[in-house]
């Protein structure tokens, strides 16, 4: 409810703002509205947010794939870990946007660039999620899982997957969100279609801001359905636990 | 219905710990924590370890647990050295101990890995009957209390029949209310399964209304002070005479008055 009344009071806001200051730049909601409902008559709106996610889902989902495996073998020999973590805590500060150059230069302007820089932005939380969470399993699990007879390889997949799997969740969580701001960023370089090549297109073709601004609202919309997608993951019993003082 | 009280099948040993030494070392700092313990346990007994906070008891049930190596000196079950942690001594930790993404049932099942199924369902549904968890079977331990997750962690022990029982102040986190059921229920469930078991606590009571005997520690590094019969037979009027004359021999030795 209360969410819902902000929301209101915002479009209000920036109604009148835009009335008041009789700017010529920046558009009202209802010329957003009219961008919106014209790029959905052409055919282009569902078609740029469907590339958009499909770019996402496949760097992200390889991100988690090689990322998990990466990070719960880094976080289970600490002395592997030593050797591999200033690597990684080296190229974890350049921006994936720093990496567009190379990109291109290795897969050329598409899709593969684009999924690439999304795969390079969400392997990092992931992979230090994990580390993180396989050795914050508390010594108490693991020998319990040793009493009960457990070999390594069970004690990794019954006891500190299962432990750590909140921590990681939290890493997925964080890394879904940053996938999907440089999807903005790589989409406006490296190719043409998504709702990133929307925002700096529809600017370039005729200064369309009421377009950018609907891309906008889009990316943000969708960006907060993902998130609420994760939330919801953390109600499952099975993890409930480790977000006990959360809502 | 009374039982003899220091009930041993048989003479039999299980448990031999000889000239026990257990150093820490830091940081080049060393720190002794356990001097020269030596103690056999007989099959089926009820043995109470009792020592102040930080004397080292919890150490010496992780090393007999086979957590730990000590630093000199042997331990044998059943005449095997121990050299690592083993199935059929089970380490029960204070209900914290309990895995939370797991159910009741999931906990209980966890060490029963090399069953078949029906066998696993027969014995959980037996475990969760004998600990008092019917009705919760799907219920995962965030939503049960102290009490009951300390029965769960019992009977996740108590499911894969383990021949020894190594408990480190169970009931420590738990009201004193509560405290005094869980030790009649473990009495009856060491009564049923006759396991041999080690229990560890700071609480004499606890020690002189569970055990066969008790080992009294020492301050840090522990030695063994006294090791006391308790004659008594179960169940133990906790008002008798000869009960309080136990428990203030042990007040005694620990150097504590018996007024307040």
């Amino acid at each position: 409810m209360w969410p819902v009344l902000a929301s209101a009071l915002l479009l209000l806001v920036w109604h009148y703002s835009v009335v008041w200051t009789k700017t010529k730049v920046f558009p009202s909601p209802l010329a957003v509205e009219k961008g919106l409902a014209e790029l959905i008559r052409k055919g282009l709106l569902w078609g740029y947010v469907g590339d958009s996610l499909r770019r996402v889902a496949i760097g992200f989902g390889a991100a988690t794939v090689l990322g998990i495996p990466l990070g719960l073998t880094l976080g289970w020999y600490p002395a592997v870990n030593q050797v591999v973590n200033p690597v990684l805590q080296m190229l974890r500060p350049i921006s994936p946007i720093a990496w567009i150059p190379v990109a291109i230069v290795m897969f050329g302007v598409g899709d593969v660039t684009a999924i690439f820089l999304i795969f390079l932005s969400a392997l990092f939380p992931v992979v230090l999620a994990c580390v993180s969470g396989v050795s914050n399993v508390p010594g108490i699990f693991r020998r319990a899982g040793r009493n009960f007879g457990l070999s390594a390889p069970q004690l990794l997949a019954r006891v500190v997957f299962p432990a750590a799997l909140p921590q990681i969740l939290v890493g997925l969580r964080l890394a879904l969100g940053i996938a999907w701001l440089v999807m903005v960023a790589a989409e406006m370089i490296a190719v043409d279609s998504g709702l990133g090549y929307l925002v700096i297109d529809a600017r370039n073709s005729g200064k369309r801001y009421d377009l950018v601004a609907a891309a906008m609202l889009m990316i943000g919309i969708i960006g907060l359905a993902l998130d609420l997608c994760f939330r919801r993951l953390r109600e499952i019993r099975s993890v409930r636990w480790g977000f006990r003082h959360e809502h | 219905m009374a039982l003899v009280g220091s009930v041993r099948n048989s003479i039999e040993t299980k448990l031999s710990a000889q000239h026990i030494d257990l150093v820490f070392t830091r940081d080049g700092n060393t720190t002794a924590v356990l001097n020269d313990i030596s103690l056999e346990v007989a099959k089926g007994e009820f043995l109470c370890i009792v020592g102040p906070s930080g004397c080292g008891k919890s150490t010496l049930l992780s090393t007999i647990a086979g957590f730990l190596s000590p630093t000199s000196g042997e331990i044998r079950i059943d005449g095997e050295v121990v050299s690592g942690p083993d199935p059929r001594r089970i380490f029960v930790f204070q209900e914290r101990g309990v895995f939370p993404w797991l159910t009741v049932e999931g906990n209980i099942e966890f060490g029963l890995f090399k069953l078949t199924r029906a066998e696993r369902t027969l014995r959980v549904a037996h475990y969760i009957k004998m600990v008092g968890l019917g009705g919760f079977e799907k219920a995962y331990p965030a939503e049960l209390s102290g009490g009951m997750k300390q029965r769960l962690e019992v009977a996740r022990a108590l499911a894969v029949n383990p021949d020894m029982l190594l408990l480190d102040e169970p009931f420590g986190a738990l009201d004193s209310i509560t405290r005094l059921i869980m030790r009649g229920e473990l009495l009856r469930i060491w009564q049923a399964e006759r396991n041999t078991i080690v229990f560890v606590t700071h609480d004499i009571d606890e020690a002189v209304q569970l055990a066969d005997r008790v080992v009294v520690l020492s301050d840090r590094p522990a030695r063994i002070q006294q090791i006391m019969d308790i004659d008594i037979s179960h169940p133990r009027d906790i008002s008798s005479p000869r009960y309080l004359e136990l428990r203030n021999a042990i007040l005694e030795q620990l150097g504590l008055a018996h007024q307040i």
